[in-house]
């Protein structure tokens, strides 16, 4: 509950960051009009843009349409915000998807193999090019894989998403061979990071779990390696990384503008971009919004499955405690 | 210090215990793990020479990049000496690492980038270190409802990732300011954005440490003898508190390059008139299909190796001052 | 002493010797320690922290934990070497003939399995039990330790006890394969002082019905002196003092366990000092030539110095310390 008030909280104070770039931040009417808009014109926007209204008024009428999705139009394109926003989604969406599941699928195994073979020289190889891959930005990465792949062997295509194929409204370039081949260096170039992450944390776990008491008495107990190893560690060391993940996540939209804009994958990251260059203040603003409602809910969905996973954490019912 | 004269000898004495500090130092496991460590060597000697061409650039770089005069056109997009491009021009011992489409020494370049990226990264930790510290400090210490709301504000700011921060800092501080004087306070801006990214690591683990020297006797004993608190926290509480900030420093420092690094790459960092090796890769970006690798990979490498090596020194640290591992 | 065949031996610990590689060079923290345990009898072994009593334990259970190793000396288990089986061998070993238990039963419990699962596992590894059986069994042994309503309490988590009632979980645990040996590693000291003796009394009671020898390490004498049948005592990574324990209470012979016994203090007792023990034990590293504990004796004389005693016999306890030796010998004579 208190975490529920708590994400309001920030929806808010997210909210009031974002409405305050709009009043501070340029003028909207000069922007869209531009230099040659006559005075009875700019007077004219302004009443309809409800500019004149006092400040509060403005902030409870943001806040509305900003519940309903509407963001109003975007100062360099002159679409509605919300709309822009929709077309990009799904490329980023997926991309970010595609990511996850490789940083994951690699990175626990790797950190798990790491943290139980500590000597093995295959540990060792996997530290050492976790700390490279700790040490090499995204973007490096990124155009590295398009100087190897793309420009040198030519095997991989370095731009765009290929074709897309409409499934109800959502565009996705998971179901051709095309799409595939575009979305693969990305996602890859994407992953590295959040995988050498993952790795370093679930090693940096497994050895400590494999330090505490009860692992000792387990062995004490004379249970065997397989169970001590894997039902016992790992099941201890996974509960704090599966938070870990969902933030995880949050750094993987962050890190998706970096790729986007490496491959000018056609995502909401590349659109964000635009707009700060632009100084566009609706699509800013509204991004601003639309990433920190997506922060709020994975730390929100984090902190159930934390409690879901943790037998720990659930509230006790009266009078289980006995002396 | 006249104002309160209590804190004067604070000084004196701060300076004798790190000078001792540093001679137990030199004895101790600390040093010794270093030494027997060849690749920490390698790492603290690259740094330690990075650090130093960026510091003294305008002298060692053959070129100077900055001076528009001297660039010649017919000298553009030459390959690194000893490579040929695709039309068969050879590169030029002047420029050992080639040129970029504006006939600039890319090695010089390089140099000059490091300048701006190092500068920026450490500025940005400074102020990161300090604020954060200072922050940690107090919030540890008082505890209590100042406590509570830093640590709340800490929170939150850990949901978002540290480079989504700095952009929105950066692109929003850009943006409210008017474009005349964009140029000069871009870099203070930036180091703002970078540095706010960065101060809740140093809060977070300076309070930590705090709560538990709080706990310790000698900081009770100080208390009910009447010392103030501001000297507590200083001189006894701060250097107990140090080796963390320092291994935190370290990796601030890898973090606080590379985002600057990315925040220029995407435009949105350093301007361009003073181009830090973030720049340089975008530039070179454009490049890469016409063949002129050169132009976006040395300042790749050179990124990589400073962030690297100070990443390994920083993993050395953590290692050695962590005293579950002794 | 007398009486005793070697075949009625569960322990047989000989000329043990622990080190630690360090490169300040070799830490020997257990130096040359033989002891043995009956069938049935509880062995306190005494000492302050750090005397090498835990890694004495440890050894035995093939526990030390890298770079500590076992250097020297064997260790038996009726008869049967064990120091040095490999990890598989060993394995079976422990919990099943040789069960040990923890100091702090908070952090012995995982917290995510309940502890019927951990009881259901330990049964099935060493048994061969259905899920049902298994699951039954584990209720009887919680309603052996004393756990009330275990019909219920058997589904839930370490968390959901009380410190007390964890530590009778773990003594489940640590004898749901009827081991013939306990190892207690200070298996009170985490406890509030009221439940400490209702924890003892169960260990007690407990292994006298599963027939299992005891070594209980602690540094408490007075649960030594509630429990044990004999007591060992440890300084410096060795053995000062082992015999039966009214003898080595009441008769205290070595200076430093007439040292300890005199610094408890009891109750109805007139005296108005506690005798102190100058000094600290030494470190491993500062360990001094001769008798470890020369420099703080106050019996000390020049062979204490030089030559390092071995156990001597002397009126049914063995004592580590010259002043006992009734062989003629170079040096100067004792007093007292």
């Amino acid at each position: 509950m208190q975490r529920l008030f708590q994400a309001l909280i920030v929806m808010m104070v997210v909210a009031l960051v974002s409405f305050s770039l709009f009043q501070f931040v340029g003028d909207p009417v000069n922007n869209m009009l531009g230099p040659e808009g006559t005075i009875e014109q700019r007077e004219k926007l302004r009443e309809k843009l409800g500019l004149n209204d006092p400040v509060p008024v403005q902030f409870v009428r943001y806040v509305a349409n900003a519940a309903r999705g509407d963001f109003g139009l975007s100062y360099r394109i002159g679409k509605p915000v919300d709309e822009l926003l929709a077309e990009r989604l799904p490329a980023t969406v997926e991309l970010v998807l595609v990511s996850a599941v490789i940083a994951l699928a690699l990175g626990v195994p790797m950190g798990v193999y790491t943290g139980l073979r500590r000597n093995a020289w295959l540990s060792r190889v996997f530290l050492t090019v976790s700390l490279v891959g700790i040490s090499l930005p995204t973007f490096v990465i990124g155009i590295l894989m398009i100087l190897v792949f793309g420009v040198w062997l030519g095997w991989l295509p370095t731009f765009g998403r290929g074709g897309v194929t409409d499934i109800g409204g959502w565009q996705t370039s998971l179901l051709t061979l095309k799409g595939w081949s575009h979305i693969i260096m990305p996602a890859i170039t994407l992953a590295l990071f959040q995988l050498t992450l993952i790795m370093r944390l679930v090693r940096a776990e497994m050895l400590e779990v494999l330090r505490t008491d009860y692992i000792k008495f387990a062995r004490a107990r004379g249970l065997r390696s397989r169970s001590i190893n894997f039902g016992h560690a790992l099941k201890n060391t996974l509960v704090p990384v599966i938070t870990i993940m969902g933030l995880q996540i949050g750094s993987l939209l962050a890190f998706s503008i970096i790729t986007e804009t490496v491959f000018s994958w056609p995502g909401m990251g590349l659109l964000f971009l635009q707009a700060i260059q632009f100084v566009d203040i609706p699509v800013m603003s509204s991004y601003l919004v639309l990433m920190a409602l997506f922060f709020v809910l994975i730390n929100l969905t984090v902190d159930l499955l934390y409690y879901a996973v943790d037998p720990r954490l659930r509230v006790e019912r009266a009078g289980s405690v006995a002396h | 210090m006249a104002a309160r004269p209590e804190l004067a000898p604070l000084s004196v004495s701060f300076v004798a215990h790190a000078a001792d500090r540093l001679r137990r130092f030199f004895d101790g496991d600390l040093f010794y793990s270093f030494r027997r460590s060849p690749v920490t060597v390698a790492a603290f000697a690259v740094t330690v020479l990075l650090f130093a061409v960026a510091a003294l650039a305008p002298w060692v770089a053959p070129h100077n990049t900055y001076d528009v005069a001297t660039l010649n056109l017919m000298d553009a997009r030459l390959p690194p000496y000893g490579f040929t491009d695709q039309f068969g021009t050879p590169g030029d011992p002047r420029f050992m690492l080639g040129t970029d489409d504006q006939g600039r020494d890319i090695l010089s370049a390089i140099m000059f980038g490091l300048q701006i990226s190092l500068g920026v990264g450490f500025a940005s930790v400074i102020l990161a270190a300090l604020f954060g510290t200072l922050l940690g400090l107090v919030s540890g210490y008082v505890g209590g409802r100042i406590d509570s709301v830093i640590m709340r504000v800490a929170d939150v700011q850990l949901t978002f990732p540290a480079i989504l921060i700095a952009l929105l800092i950066d692109g929003v501080i850009g943006g409210i300011l008017p474009r005349a004087m964009h140029e000069e306070l871009k870099v203070y801006v930036l180091i703002l954005a970078i540095a706010a990214s960065q101060w809740v690591n140093f809060a977070r683990t300076v309070r930590g440490s705090t709560l538990v020297e709080k706990s310790k006797e000698y900081v009770q004993a100080a208390k009910v003898i009447g010392v103030h608190p501001a000297r507590i926290m200083l001189r006894h509480v701060l250097p107990n508190v140090m080796g963390p900030v320092l291994v935190i420093a370290t990796l601030s420092l890898a973090i606080a390059v590379l985002t600057e690094a990315t925040l220029s790459f995407l435009g949105v960092g350093v301007p361009v008139t003073r181009p830090s090796l973030g720049t340089l890769i975008r530039i070179g970006q454009q490049y890469l299909f016409s063949g002129e690798w050169w132009m976006t990979i040395f300042p790749s490498v050179a990124l990589v190796i400073v962030v690297l090596s100070v990443n390994l020194l920083g993993d050395w640290l953590r290692d050695a001052l962590n005293p579950k591992l002794r | 002493m007398t009486g005793d065949t070697p075949r009625r031996r569960v322990l047989e610990v000989e000329h043990l010797k622990v080190e630690f590689p360090t490169r300040r060079g070799n830490l020997v923290a257990v130096d040359d320690v033989s002891f043995h345990i009956n069938e049935g009898e509880v062995l306190g072994v005494v000492g302050e922290s750090g005397a090498g009593k835990s890694l004495t334990g440890a050894a035995i259970i093939g526990l030390l934990e890298p770079p500590g190793r076992v250097a020297g000396g064997e260790i038996r288990l009726a008869g049967r070497r064990i120091d040095d089986l490999p990890y598989e061998r060993m394995r079976r070993v422990r919990g099943r003939e040789i069960g040990m238990v923890f100091q702090d039963p908070l952090t012995s419990l995982n917290p995510l399995y309940t502890i019927g699962r951990q009881l259901v596992e330990t049964l099935q590894t060493h048994g061969s039990f259905s899920e049902q059986a298994a699951r039954r069994r584990a209720i009887e042994l919680l309603g052996e330790v004393g756990i009330p309503s275990p019909r219920q309490r058997v589904d839930q988590f370490p968390h959901q006890f009380s410190g007390g009632m964890r530590q009778r979980v773990v003594i489940a645990l640590a004898l749901c394969a009827n081991p013939r040996l306990i190892i207690a590693d200070e298996p009170t000291t985490a406890l509030d002082v009221s439940i400490q003796a209702q924890i003892i009394t169960l260990l007690k009671r407990l292994c006298r019905e599963h027939d299992a020898a005891v070594m209980l390490i602690t540094h408490d004498m007075g649960v030594i002196a509630e429990t044990a049948d004999r007591v060992a005592v440890m300084y410096a990574g060795r053995l000062a003092e082992i015999g039966a324990v009214d003898d080595v209470i009441r008769r205290a012979k070595h200076p430093y366990t007439h040292g300890l016994m005199g610094s408890i203090p009891l109750i109805g007792d007139d005296t108005e000092r506690l005798t102190q023990i100058e000094g600290a034990m030494p470190r491993l590293t500062e360990i001094p030539a001769g008798c470890a504990f020369n420099p703080r004796c106050p019996k000390a004389f020049e062979r204490c110095r030089v030559e390092r005693p071995e156990l001597i016999p002397a009126d049914g306890t063995a004592v580590a310390c010259w002043l006992f030796d009734r062989s003629p010998s170079p040096g100067a004579a004792a007093d007292g």
